[in-house]
């Protein structure tokens, strides 16, 4: 026994990457959640994310390298609500993993957890693509990000019991941390309630509603098709008059259309990212939310 | 409780403040700067309470959430447990400068449906596919397609599978009537095709696509390198098999395919197949002059595709570049109207290659070629269709389509057809339309 725990120290001492074995490995399809599971699982955790802050989540090839990893994940993390469901399925058929099917321990969605908005039901493709489980875009709102660390702190406790005291003690602390930082970003975005956005997509709502921030329009048409010229130069005359604060898109979502906008209107166009890693600021959950408020008060200057 | 006492403060103090109205200027104003600072402090006070009662709540819905078991569905009663059903509408219309209706590859007798796309305007194939899970332990697929022949619409039972879920240590299984897992393109539904039909080897070593009945096993390895094996056995009913040789266990495939990742931008996979089957006096050729084959068919498989994507974000443009090369031995004796039972030994070949580019989200355009060529099998069949062409079968095609959404999709496609009509321009317009269930795509 002792020699174990000398052997221990001496890896974490001499990080040795040989002892270095993680025990829970996590497939997570955004970045948000491979974060979040680092968060609370430290290096006992190796996280992987299936996508970046680049990639239009909605639209993934179910590559052959995502199948290797969910092969050998204990725990898939998704944001679920229909986000996934163009490659997802395609994944989990093919990677012949049953610890991490839908109603296994190891399948986790995000969404379940939190209030979802817009749920809907009707479903109507003309409507464009609609998620009838509500918006998947949850991680905008980090009080959604607090109650999805609580759920996942339970299936990691659950799936990896040996470093449940580990998990819970790392959940404790960051969850004191995360409380306090959501104080100081309501506090320092207190400028921005009642300000007005125009979204490229429908990705942004939770941070509205978190905010304050009123959703004027959508450089979309219809949810998920490209914006139409039709459409923007309509824009162009709404706004003219009324105005709105700022045009927000993702880092993976083309920039002409906001720009095209921001020029006739004088609207300034910002990029927010969606995600950990969409701007160089955002390098980790905390980072995400100071980059995205001060990305907006910025416009506001 | 704390809201109810700084409420009931407020209050006094108003009354404290209309009752007091003798009080000299500065008393005022002492009073109102405390009033303005206790109202701030209030507000704060009631802000952060807020604050916590939302954080509360949401943390109240998580255990609320918590307690549902995962599979929860949102929906009662006994339609909660409908498949998830949907349908593909397919359609075309297609122009030869040659007359298709003697449509013949020389050397190449096509079997089973292999054949070009119906002269004018046509309706595809209607698919109707349900899917759902059977229970923990296994799932299940049904594609049932409509097809209209010599005027009367048929129901054809394409695919109706069931699948394991839950085997360990990465091994999986498939049984019941599926598409075989051989070659590149051949388990892909119609429907997600990049071109209006079929490259030539598929046409003519499988019949556009080999569906069998039978049972598959696939093992994926625990390695980050994608590599999986598999093997299927079955029936042996349909091209290149027939007669269900071998007491119904006519066909049996191996595959091994890899895969992974370069960079942030590509993506790439590779396999080889064999396939083996038994034919009894398989039906090839056209109508008037029918062939018969008996004996042994192998099929050996090897493709590649590679797709790009500007920092791996699929919408906004992407490439992909597909090739596959086939190999078919045949061994055994062909008879037919006007041919006089002879010994048949060859080896043919054939290959595709393809590149299909996104330009921007909606458009695509692509090229193809696809080409055959054969030994010649000897004298005994010269002046039939087995006897090799003076010419390698060959076509070129391209094509633009156009998507909507992910659901619907419009494509025009050229084709220089030096294969089963000589130097023919071949013109078309296709339509796939999608309702119902939003299905996933495999790579």
């Amino acid at each position: 026994m002792t020699t174990m725990r000398q052997i221990f120290h001496a890896c974490v001492l001499a990080l040795t990457p040989l002892c270095a074995q993680a025990d829970l490995n996590v497939f997570a399809c955004e970045p948000e959640w491979a974060a979040l599971a680092t968060e609370l699982g430290g290096d006992h955790v190796s996280a992987y994310s299936a996508t970046t802050a680049l990639q239009d989540p909605h639209y993934i090839q179910a590559r052959p390298s995502l199948i290797a990893k969910v092969r050998n994940a204990d725990l898939v993390i998704c944001s679920g609500a229909q986000l996934e469901i163009g490659w997802l399925p395609a994944l989990l058929q093919k990677a012949n993993n049953p610890k991490v099917r839908p109603g296994a321990a190891g399948y986790f969605e995000a969404s379940r957890y939190v209030q979802r908005l817009d749920a809907t039901a009707n479903l109507d493709r003309s409507q464009g693509d609609i998620h009838p489980q509500g918006n998947p875009h949850i991680q905008t709102n980090p009080h959604n990000v607090a109650a999805v660390a609580a759920a996942l702190l339970n299936t990691m406790r659950e799936l990896d019991a040996a470093q449940a005291q580990t998990y819970e003690a790392r959940y404790a602390d960051f969850s004191q941390r995360w409380q306090d930082a959501i104080r100081l970003w309501e506090d320092k975005a207190a400028p921005l309630r009642g300000k007005r956005a125009i979204t490229h997509h429908k990705s942004w709502v939770y941070l509205e509603r978190w905010l304050g921030i009123t959703e004027a329009g959508n450089l979309e048409a219809i949810p998920g098709l490209p914006p139409t010229a039709t459409h923007l130069s309509n824009l162009t005359k709404e706004f003219a008059d009324r105005g709105a604060d700022f045009i927000v898109r993702s880092p993976y979502q083309d920039s002409r259309p906001s720009q095209w906008l921001s020029e006739r209107t004088g609207i300034p166009a910002l990029v927010l990212p969606l995600t950990v890693g969409g701007t160089d600021q955002a390098t980790d959950l905390f980072a995400l939310y100071d980059d995205i408020i001060e990305r907006l008060l910025g416009a506001l200057e | 409780m704390r809201v109810d006492f700084f409420k009931g403060a407020i209050l006094a103090l108003f009354i404290g403040f209309s009752g007091d109205l003798m009080a000299e200027d500065t008393d005022i104003q002492t009073l109102r700067a405390e009033l303005l600072e206790l109202r701030s402090d209030y507000e704060s006070r009631i802000a952060d309470l807020e604050r916590r009662l939302a954080i509360a709540e949401q943390n109240a819905m998580q255990a609320s959430y918590g307690a549902l078991p995962t599979a929860a569905a949102s929906a009662s009663g006994n339609a909660a447990f409908n498949p998830a059903i949907g349908v593909i509408f397919t359609g075309n219309a297609w122009n030869y400068s040659g007359d298709p209706e003697g449509y013949a590859v020389q050397g190449f007798p096509y079997g089973g449906e292999a054949g070009p796309i119906s002269e004018g305007l046509g309706l595809g194939e209607t698919e109707i596919i349900m899917n759902a899970n059977v229970d923990d332990k296994f799932t299940a697929w049904l594609t049932a397609a409509i097809a209209v022949e010599d005027g009367e619409a048929a129901i054809e039972l394409e695919e109706a599978w069931v699948e394991t879920t839950a085997l360990p240590a990465g091994f999986g299984a498939k049984f019941g009537r599926f598409f075989s897992k051989i070659g590149y393109l051949n388990d892909k539904h119609t429907h997600t095709w990049d071109f209006a039909d079929q490259p030539l080897p598929y046409q003519a070593f499988l019949a556009g696509q080999l569906v069998d009945d039978g049972l598959q096993l696939r093992w994926l390895a625990p390695t980050d390198l994608y590599l999986e094996l598999g093997g299927e056995a079955l029936s042996g009913t349909n091209y290149p098999a027939s007669g269900r040789g071998n007491s119904g266990a006519g066909s049996y495939s191996l595959f091994a395919n890899f895969g992974g990742d370069v960079g942030r931008n590509s993506s790439w996979l590779a396999g080889v197949s064999l396939l083996d089957a038994a034919a009894t006096e398989r039906l090839s050729g056209d109508e008037d002059n029918p062939l018969f084959f008996s004996g042994d068919s192998q099929l050996l498989t090897a493709q590649f595709v590679w797709k790009w994507a500007a920092d791996g974000n699929w919408r906004d443009r992407n490439f992909v570049l597909q090739a596959e090369i086939m190999r078919r031995s045949e061994d055994g004796l062909y008879e037919g109207i006007g041919l006089a039972p002879a010994l048949y030994d060859v080896d043919q070949y054939g290959w595709y290659a393809q590149a299909v580019y996104q330009p921007v989200p909606r458009w695509r355009v692509g090229g193809r070629i696809d080409a055959l060529s054969t030994d010649n099998p000897g004298p005994a069949f010269d002046g039939s269709l087995l006897e090799a062409p003076d010419s390698d079968p060959r076509r070129y095609s391209i094509m633009a389509d156009w998507a909507n959404s992910e659901f619907s999709r419009l494509r025009l496609q050229y084709t220089r057809d030096d294969a089963g009509l000589a130097g023919d321009n071949q013109w078309g317009l296709q339509y796939i339309h999608a309702i119902g269930a939003h299905g996933a795509h495999t790579f």
